[in-house]
C-alpha cells in the first residue's frame, strides 16, 4: 500500500487549513503541563500523523483543536487558528457551531463511540436536524450519500440498525461518514483503527485518504503506530511527554530520523520484508508532573550528555520543514531503516516436535468454528497463528490450552494425547503448558501483589515455597526486566507493558515447555511490544521454550516466529516457514493479508 | 488442506436483523415470562397457605381462651375453615376459590372478603400511582441536575440532602410534614384522610397531598441516587464525548444521549420501590388514617381473620410480580441489544 502522493505546497503559509500556535494544556488545580509548546500547521488536503506512546499527550492535542479537554485538564495557552479565527477564544456557542461543521472528530474505539440506543440513521442526521439544515428528506439523502461514500449499504434496513448490529469496521466507517457529513474543513482522527484487523484497517484508511483528497480536508491522524503513519501521512509529528520531539515530511522523518526518540520508536517496529531484532525503549513515558528537567527524553536516551539535562531544547531545524527537539541533532550520526535486521528463521532447521494438533474441530454449541486444523510445534520454536478477527485463531489456542473443551481431534504433547479440558489434565501437563492472555488489564487479579501473583504457580505445582519462592520471584522479575521494587505493588500501579511482563513471569514461574501467547502485544504500545518480543526471543533461546503465538500482525510474525499458519474462517489456508509463506505466498488470501499490512521501509 | 481462498465480504460479517417479523419471537418470550409469573404466584400461594392455615390450629388461635368454653362458635369456625378436611383438600378448595375469584368469607364480620378488600386495594393503588407520577419525573430531574454539576457544590448539596432524607424513616417525614403544613406552622392541608365508608379518599383532594408527599420523599432519594450514578458513568462514555465533539448542545446530550442509556437501572429501582409501596406502607397509612391495604392487613392479622390475610397477601404478591414484569419488559424495550436479541 502506498500513500497517496499529492502536490502540497511545502513552504508558503497556508490560506486554508489550521494553524496551532504554542498550545498548552494543564491539569486543573495544579500548575502541571499535560502538553506544552505545540506548534503545528495542517495544510489543506494534507494528512499529518501525530505519533507517540500512551501518555505522550497526543489525544489531548487532538481534542484541543476542537477546544475540548477531558475532565481534569484545561487548555491554558496558545491559539488554534482556523481561517484567521482563534477557536480557543471563540464564544462557547460559536465553538459548538464550529464543532462537527468545520472541525470534525473521529473517535478511537469504534465499538463504544456510537450511542448504543440510537439507530445509526438517526445519529447520522442528528447534527443537521438540530441545526435545522435542509429538510427531512434532504438530510436523509445526505446520510445515504455519506454511507455510500464510505462503501456501506444505505438502504432503510441499514439505517435502522443499532451500533451493536454492525461489525467493528462498519462502525468505524459509520463514524467516518458521520464526521464527513457536515463537510468539515479539518478532521481529527484519534487512533481510529486500533483494534481493527489489517484488512479492515486498510479499508478504513483508504476510505479516509480518499475522502480527504476529494473534499480537500486536512486531517490530524493521532496514533501510536509509526507503520500506519508511514502509509497515510504527508507529514509526521512525533510527540513525547507533552512536546513535539520531531516534525517533518514523512519521507524525511523515516529516511533521516533526527531525534533519538524517533529512532528508538523505529527500532521497535517490526518489518514485513525482513526479520528484525526488535528493541523496546527502556523505562516508561513520564506522567505529567514527573517529567525530567531539560530534555524530557534524557532519562531514556542512549545519546544523553550532561548538557541535555540543563534546559528544554528548542526545535532545531534539520532540513527545510524538518525539525527535531534535540541539541545533539548533528552529532548522533546517520540512521538506516534496516538497522537491526537479522536473518529470518532457518526453514531447514531440524525440528523436534513437542506438541501436535491433528484434525482439530472446535464447536461453540452447535456452531463449528474451527474445521480440521492440523499443525505442530517443535522444541524451541515459535509458530504463529495468523488471521483476521473471527478466523478462529484464539479459539484454537484456547482449545490447545484446555480452556475450551468442545472440540474433537487430537492434541498430542510429546506423543501423548491430552485431555480436552485443563481440568481433566494432569497437574504436570498443566504446568508444562502455560497460557498468556491478550489483555493484561484483565488477566491479573487486582487484589493480589505482584509477588503473590508470580508465587502462586510455584506453590500450586510444588516447585518452590517460602523464602526460596520469594528468591525465585525476584529472579523471574529480573528476567522480565521488572525492578524488585515492584514486588509488593498491586497490578493497578503498573503500566500495560509492565502488567504483561508480570503475566509472562507468572507463566515462567511454572517452568513451562510450551507457552500459548494469545495476542499478548495487541493492547500495548509499539515500543512496549518491541521490548516484550525481545524478551520472548531471549526466553526461547535460553530456555528452549516453544511458543504458539496468536496475532493478526504479519510484520510481527516475521520477526518472532519460524513457522506460520494462515487461518481463514476456521481453516488453515496456508502453512509453512515464515520465509516461504511471506516471500512466496501461494494463496490469494495470504497475498491480500500481506498487501493490506502497513509497510515501513 | 488447500482451498480456494475467497475474501469474505466484510459487510457480511454481521447478519442483518431478520426483518421485523419478530412478533412470534416476542409472543413466545412474553408467554414464557407470564408462565414464570404464574408459577411464582403459585409458589407464593403455597407459602401463604402454609403460614396462615396449615401450621397449628387456626380455630384455637382465633378463639384463644374461648376455645373450650364457646363450643358453638368453635364448631361454626371449624365448618367455615374446613378444619376436618385434609390439608391438601383445604388448599385445593382455597386455590380453586382464588382462581374463580372467590376469596372466601371474612371471619370477623362474615362479609365476603372481596367486597371488603376491593376498595382498600384501589385506594392504595391510587396513592401509589399518584406518588409514582410525582416521584419519577422529580427523581430523574434531580439526578440530571446533580450529574450536570458532578462533584461541584450543587451536586454535593443535593446528594447530602438526599442521603439525609433516605436515612429518615418515612413516618418521621410524615410527622414533620404534618407539623409543617397542617398543625404547627401552616394550616393548609388536613392532617388525616376523612374516611367515611361511602366516600373515596380522593373526593377530598387536599387530603391526599400529605400522604403522597410523604411517600415521594421516602422513595425519591433511592431512585435519584441510582440514576445519578448511572448517568455519571454514561457521561464518561466515548459516545457522549463524541456527541459533544460533534457539536451537540449539552441539554440534548444529557437528554438524548445520556439519559436514554441511564434509564434502565432507574426503572428497576422504581419497580422495587413501587412494589414495596403497594405492599402497604403501614406506618404512613396509619399516620394519615388512610384506608389502604397496609392498615387492613394489620387489622386482619390482629383479628386472626385468616381468609382476609390470605387474600391480601396474595394481592400484594400479585402486585409485586406484575410491577417487576412490567419493569423487565420496559428495560428490554429500552435496551436495543436485548430487544434485537429477542426478535432474531
Amino acid at each position: 500500500m502506498t500513500a497517496p502522493t499529492r502536490d502540497v505546497p511545502q513552504t508558503t503559509t497556508p490560506a486554508g487549513g489550521l494553524v496551532v500556535e504554542d498550545l498548552g494544556v494543564t491539569l486543573t488545580g495544579r500548575p502541571v503541563d499535560v502538553v506544552d509548546d505545540i506548534d503545528l500547521v495542517l495544510r489543506p488536503g494534507e494528512v499529518v500523523g501525530l505519533v507517540g506512546e500512551s501518555g505522550s499527550g497526543k489525544t489531548t492535542v487532538g481534542t484541543s483543536l476542537l477546544a475540548y479537554s477531558r475532565a481534569g485538564a484545561l487548555i491554558s495557552s496558545g491559539k488554534v487558528l482556523l481561517e484567521g479565527r482563534d477557536v480557543l477564544q471563540l464564544p462557547w456557542k460559536e465553538v459548538r457551531q464550529l464543532r462537527g461543521e468545520e472541525i470534525a472528530y473521529v473517535p478511537q474505539d469504534p465499538a463504544s463511540a456510537l450511542n448504543p440506543s440510537i439507530r445509526i440513521g438517526k445519529q447520522l442526521v442528528e447534527l443537521h436536524q438540530l441545526r435545522g439544515v435542509g429538510t427531512a428528506e434532504s438530510r436523509l439523502q445526505a446520510a445515504r450519500d455519506g454511507l455510500a461514500e464510505v462503501g456501506l449499504p444505505n438502504d432503510d434496513e441499514f439505517l435502522r440498525r443499532y451500533a451493536h448490529q454492525l461489525s467493528g469496521g462498519q462502525v468505524q466507517r459509520v463514524a467516518l461518514a458521520m464526521a464527513f457529513l457536515p463537510k468539515p474543513k479539518v478532521l481529527v482522527l484519534d487512533e481510529p483503527t486500533t483494534g481493527l484487523d489489517v484488512t479492515t484497517q486498510k479499508m478504513v484508511l483508504d476510505t479516509m485518504a480518499q475522502l480527504c483528497r476529494s473534499h480537500g480536508v486536512c486531517a490530524l491522524y493521532v496514533t501510536h503506530d509509526l507503520a500506519v503513519v508511514a502509509n497515510i501521512a504527508d507529514r509526521v509529528a512525533v510527540m513525547y511527554a507533552g512536546q513535539i520531539a520531531e516534525l517533518g515530511p514523512k519521507d524525511a522523518v523515516f529516511a533521516n530520523p533526527s531525534h533519538p526518540y524517533t529512532r528508538a520508536l523505529l527500532d521497535s517496529i517490526p518489518h514485513l520484508s525482513q526479520a528484525r531484532a526488535l528493541k523496546g525503549i527502556p523505562g516508561r513515558t513520564p506522567a505529567p508532573g514527573a517529567r525530567p528537567d531539560g530534555c524530557r527524553f534524557s532519562d531514556r536516551c542512549t545519546y544523553v550528555v550532561d548538557a541535555c539535562k540543563q534546559q528544554v531544547p528548542p526545535l532545531i531545524s534539520v532540513a527545510p520543514d524538518h525539525e527535531a527537539r534535540c541539541i545533539r541533532v548533528g552529532e548522533i550520526g546517520m540512521w538506516d531503516i534496516n538497522r537491526g535486521t537479522v536473518p529470518d528463521a532457518d526453514p531447514n532447521r531440524k525440528r523436534d516436535v513437542i506438541l501436535s494438533v491433528e484434525g482439530l474441530n472446535v464447536f461453540y454449541g452447535r456452531k463449528q468454528i474451527v474445521h480440521d486444523v492440523t499443525f505442530d510445534l517443535a522444541k524451541g520454536e515459535v509458530v504463529a497463528l495468523v488471521g483476521e478477527s473471527g478466523s478462529g485463531k484464539t479459539t484454537i489456542s484456547r482449545s490447545v490450552g484446555g480452556l475450551h473443551k468442545e472440540w474433537t481431534g487430537a492434541v498430542r504433547f510429546e506423543g501423548r494425547e491430552l485431555a480436552r479440558s485443563a481440568r481433566s489434565r494432569s497437574a504436570e501437563d498443566r504446568r508444562r503448558i502455560q497460557y498468556i492472555f491478550q489483555n493484561p488489564y484483565l488477566s491479573l487479579n487486582p487484589r493480589l501483589t505482584i509477588e503473590q501473583i508470580i508465587r502462586r504457580p510455584m506453590e500450586l505445582f510444588g516447585i518452590a515455597k517460602g523464602k526460596q519462592a520469594t528468591d525465585r520471584v525476584l529472579q523471574l522479575m529480573e528476567q522480565v526486566a521488572l525492578g524488585s521494587g515492584m514486588l509488593h505493588y498491586q497490578a493497578s500501579r503498573l503500566s500495560g507493558g509492565e502488567r504483561q511482563r508480570v503475566a509472562i513471569a507468572r507463566a515462567l514461574a511454572a517452568e513451562p515447555d510450551v507457552m500459548v501467547c494469545d495476542e499478548i502485544t495487541s493492547a500495548l504500545d509499539v515500543s512496549v511490544q518491541g521490548s516484550i518480543v525481545a524478551l520472548l526471543e531471549g526466553l526461547r533461546k535460553e530456555r528452549g521454550i516453544s511458543m504458539l503465538f496468536v496475532t493478526h500482525n504479519l510484520a510481527l510474525v516475521r520477526s518472532i516466529s519460524a513457522r506460520v499458519e494462515i487461518l481463514q474462517a476456521g481453516r488453515v489456508v496456508e502453512a509453512g516457514s515464515v520465509v516461504t509463506v511471506m516471500d512466496t505466498p501461494r494463496e490469494e488470501y495470504t497475498r491480500k493479508l500481506l498487501s493490506d499490512s502497513p509497510r515501513v521501509g | 488442506m488447500t482451498q480456494v481462498a475467497t475474501l469474505p465480504d466484510p459487510l457480511a460479517e454481521v447478519a442483518p436483523p431478520r426483518g421485523r417479523s419478530g412478533g412470534a419471537a416476542w409472543a413466545a418470550w412474553l408467554a414464557r415470562r407470564l408462565g414464570l409469573a404464574v408459577l411464582t404466584l403459585w409458589l407464593v400461594s403455597v407459602l401463604v397457605f402454609l403460614a396462615t392455615a396449615a401450621l397449628g390450629d387456626p380455630v384455637r388461635a382465633i378463639l384463644g381462651r374461648d376455645y373450650d368454653t364457646n363450643v358453638g362458635r368453635r364448631e361454626q369456625l371449624e365448618a367455615q375453615l374446613g378444619v376436618g378436611d385434609s390439608i391438601v383438600t383445604r388448599y385445593v378448595d382455597w386455590l380453586g376459590g382464588l382462581v374463580t375469584g372467590d376469596f372466601g368469607t371474612s371471619l370477623a364480620n362474615q362479609q365476603p372478603v372481596w367486597q371488603q378488600v376491593s376498595d382498600t386495594v384501589v385506594n392504595t393503588l391510587v396513592l401509589v400511582l399518584l406518588a409514582a407520577a410525582v416521584m419519577i419525573p422529580l427523581a430523574f430531574g434531580i439526578a440530571m441536575i446533580s450529574a450536570h454539576f458532578r462533584r461541584r457544590r450543587p451536586d454535593t448539596v443535593i446528594q447530602t440532602i438526599l442521603l439525609a432524607l433516605a436515612g429518615v424513616p418515612e413516618f418521621v417525614t410524615g410527622i414533620l410534614l404534618v407539623a409543617l403544613f397542617s398543625t404547627s406552622v401552616f394550616n393548609i392541608f388536613p392532617a388525616v384522610t376523612i374516611a367515611s365508608p361511602t366516600a373515596r379518599p380522593w373526593d377530598t383532594p387536599e387530603g391526599m397531598v400529605l400522604p403522597v408527599a410523604t411517600l415521594v420523599v421516602a422513595v425519591t432519594p433511592y431512585v435519584s441516587r441510582i440514576v445519578r450514578a448511572t448517568l455519571l458513568e454514561v457521561l464518561d462514555s466515548d459516545y457522549v464525548e463524541l456527541a459533544r465533539l460533534k457539536g451537540i448542545p449539552e441539554p440534548v446530550v444529557m437528554r438524548k444521549h445520556a439519559l436514554l442509556n441511564a434509564i434502565v437501572p432507574g426503572i428497576q429501582v422504581i419497580a422495587l420501590q413501587l412494589a414495596w409501596l403497594a405492599g402497604g406502607v403501614v406506618l404512613v397509612e396509619t399516620l394519615f388514617s388512610y384506608p389502604g391495604v397496609g392498615r387492613q392487613l394489620v387489622d386482619s392479622v390482629r383479628n386472626h381473620d385468616v381468609p382476609m390475610v390470605q387474600a391480601l397477601s396474595m394481592i400484594i404478591a400479585g402486585v409485586y410480580i406484575v410491577v417487576n414484569l412490567v419493569a423487565d419488559v420496559l428495560s428490554i424495550l429500552l435496551t436495543p441489544r436485548a430487544r434485537t436479541a429477542i426478535s432474531s
